[in-house]
């Protein structure tokens, strides 16, 4: 094993005698679902953690290999339903592999914009919970929520939905958008640096929120990358590691935008990556809006009725806002996957949960979970 | 570096091991590399500490079910009909046995490559399931390798902590699998309807020995 021990571990327990037993969740509001996590507690202190899964569990892979390749764009949607765009794309990307077929240059840029104000819907959304985790109630929340859902407009304008938006294709995107609808976007980019200066105000110094993430939660480089943590979390403890930057997918080497590293891979450090991550999505959507080009936006040789790949298998990954998001298809020539495998990052980013609890308070076990950022439709599938 | 660089470099750096590339006919073109399961920690272990490759992050652990099946061929055979040799049509049947495969995509954050894709598969999957774990080389294998117990039923030797991750406990089968049935509680069904109000008459008739019309009134 290559478990690393929590530095802050404390090395000899406190009460012997008492050891409790607690189980968190399914219902508990911090889970941000239903997920259960039995601790054993020795006083204040977190001994041993272990994540009970599978509460909403509906076998999406089993479903999916029972449907056609078409069929099962609008059920990625549900996995991590925070950001069906980014998952609807990772799909597009594995059929893509799978098929052969090349996206138009407009497509790829309605992608890029759609992706990444998916990313800062999500990270929006995200900063909002962690706060309300701590105690924050309300206020920073509703904050979040006014700009991710300014956001939601601009999908349910161009999608048809808010949330599940359904917005992919094989070989490119559903819906085109309008000059008035990239204008809208340019506005609510324009506007969102203004959000992101006014939260890093309000709570970036904040004495208590400093108190409650500095140095909680450490997680290590070594261990980062052996438990195959990925996204945000993997490079606030200093992995740099960006598939965008690594993978050269879609057209994200022709933006200008840098990956931001933690150094401590503390609670603070996930904190801030997002607001950085955040800053740097917005340079990437004011460079394609500007440079978006006209023309198709789907590949005229993706068919939709009798799409049957030819056999063989692919491997596709993006990032996805929580982390690398994979799908691994199988065909064997027939209209439906032969294999259907979704890697999702929630789940895989849960596997050091145990790791990064022990020997911290209760209470702080609530604000580790939260900035792992997890959604449960993705973990249990 | 290619997969056949990657086979001859593994080949003489792990004594004893078995290695064949498996061919991806498709076009993204990620052909993988068989491993036997004698040798796979050691494999393992070589592609993430060897210098050039330092494949470090194991990203995806999947499984596959791959159950026994008949293929029949056309052969020509040369037979004596009637003292006149004939080229005769004969119908050969061949069984392939059953398998479950485990699939590791493979990535290096420090070289910044990949994917190289090891594969390793069990013999008869009905009776000899047991593949070592590789989660003592990649601690991202934890969780997604108890899924594979989970699902497909491959006992992982080796794995720290090997339980059902997302069905229950008591749960018997593994869903994953292609022959897995689902159960028979359609009498459950609120709102039954089309083959589901079907199968849930026929339920009833069969279990509970009721007459089908209670269904209908719901």
């Amino acid at each position: 094993m290559t478990t690393i021990a929590n530095p802050t571990a404390p090395t000899t327990p406190l009460f012997k005698e008492q050891l409790l037993e607690l189980s968190m969740g399914p219902q508990h509001p911090s889970t941000h679902g239903v997920f259960r996590m039995n601790v054993v507690l020795d006083g204040e202190h977190v001994v041993k953690l272990k994540p009970v899964f599978g509460y909403l569990h509906r076998n999406h892979e089993k479903i999916a290999e029972n449907e056609t390749y078409l069929g099962s764009m609008p059920y990625t949607d549900r996995l991590d339903y925070v950001c069906p765009i980014t998952n609807n794309w990772a799909y597009a990307i594995a059929v893509e592999k799978l098929a052969g077929l090349v996206v138009p240059e407009r497509a790829e840029y309605l992608r890029v914009i759609t992706g990444e104000l998916t990313r800062l819907q999500n990270h929006a959304c995200l900063l909002g919970f962690l706060m309300q985790d701590m105690g924050a109630s309300g206020t920073p929340l509703m904050y979040a929520f006014r700009e991710r859902e300014k956001i939601l407009d601009l999908f349910e304008s161009l999608t048809g939905a808010r949330i599940m938006c359904n917005y992919m294709r094989f070989g490119g995107c559903r819906t085109d958008a309008t000059a008035e609808w990239l204008g809208q976007t340019k506005t609510v980019v324009d506007n969102f640096s203004g959000f992101l200066d006014e939260f890093e105000a309000l709570l970036v110094g904040n004495e208590i929120l400093m108190d409650r993430t500095q140095n909680i939660g450490i997680l290590s480089k070594e261990l980062a990358i052996s438990a195959g943590i990925s996204g945000p979390m993997a490079r606030a403890s200093g992995v740099d590691y960006d598939i965008r930057k690594v993978d050269h997918y879609s057209i994200y080497d022709r933006f200008n935008f840098r990956v931001p590293l933690g150094a401590n891979g503390d609670v603070y450090d996930r904190y801030m990556m997002r607001i950085l991550e955040m800053r740097e999505s917005v340079k990437i959507l004011e460079q394609a809006i500007r440079e978006i080009p006209g023309g198709p936006i789907v590949d005229p040789k993706a068919k939709i009725r009798g799409f049957r790949p030819k056999p063989g298998e692919a491997y596709g990954r993006i990032e996805a806002p929580k982390g690398e998001l994979g799908f691994y298809l199988i065909s064997d020539g027939s209209p439906n996957p032969y294999r259907y495998r979704v890697r999702p990052p929630s789940l895989v980013n849960l596997t050091i949960l145990e790791d990064l609890c022990i020997g911290q308070n209760v209470a702080d076990v609530v604000v580790i979970l939260g900035s792992i950022d997890i959604v449960l439709g993705e973990v249990d599938r | 570096m290619t997969l056949e660089e990657i086979k001859s470099e593994i080949e003489a750096s792990v004594s004893g091991c078995q290695l064949e590339i498996v061919n991806n006919p498709s076009p993204s073109a990620q052909h993988s590399l068989r491993i036997d399961a004698a040798h796979a920690v050691a494999v393992a272990t070589y592609l993430r500490d060897a210098a050039n490759l330092r494949l470090d992050f194991c990203s995806n652990v999947t499984g596959i079910d791959w159950p026994a099946k008949e293929v029949s061929e056309k052969i020509k055979v040369k037979k004596i009909v009637d003292g006149v040799e004939k080229d005769v049509d004969e119908l050969r049947k061949t069984s392939i046995p059953g398998s479950l495969e485990v699939v590791y995509h493979l990535f290096s954050v420090e070289k910044k490559q990949g994917p190289v894709i090891l594969r390793m598969s069990t013999g008869d999957r009905d009776a000899d399931v047991h593949l070592p774990s590789l989660t003592p080389v990649w601690r991202s294998a934890e969780l997604q390798e108890r899924e594979i117990f989970d699902l497909y039923g491959v006992v992982f030797d080796g794995h720290p902590d090997l339980r059902r991750l997302l069905m229950w406990d008591g749960f018997v089968d593994y869903p994953m699998r292609r022959d897995y049935v689902d159960p028979d509680d359609f009498e459950y069904e609120p709102t039954a309807h089309d083959e589901v109000l079907a199968r849930a008459q026929q339920h009833l008739r069969e279990v509970a020995g009721q007459s089908a019309n209670k269904v209908e009134a719901r």
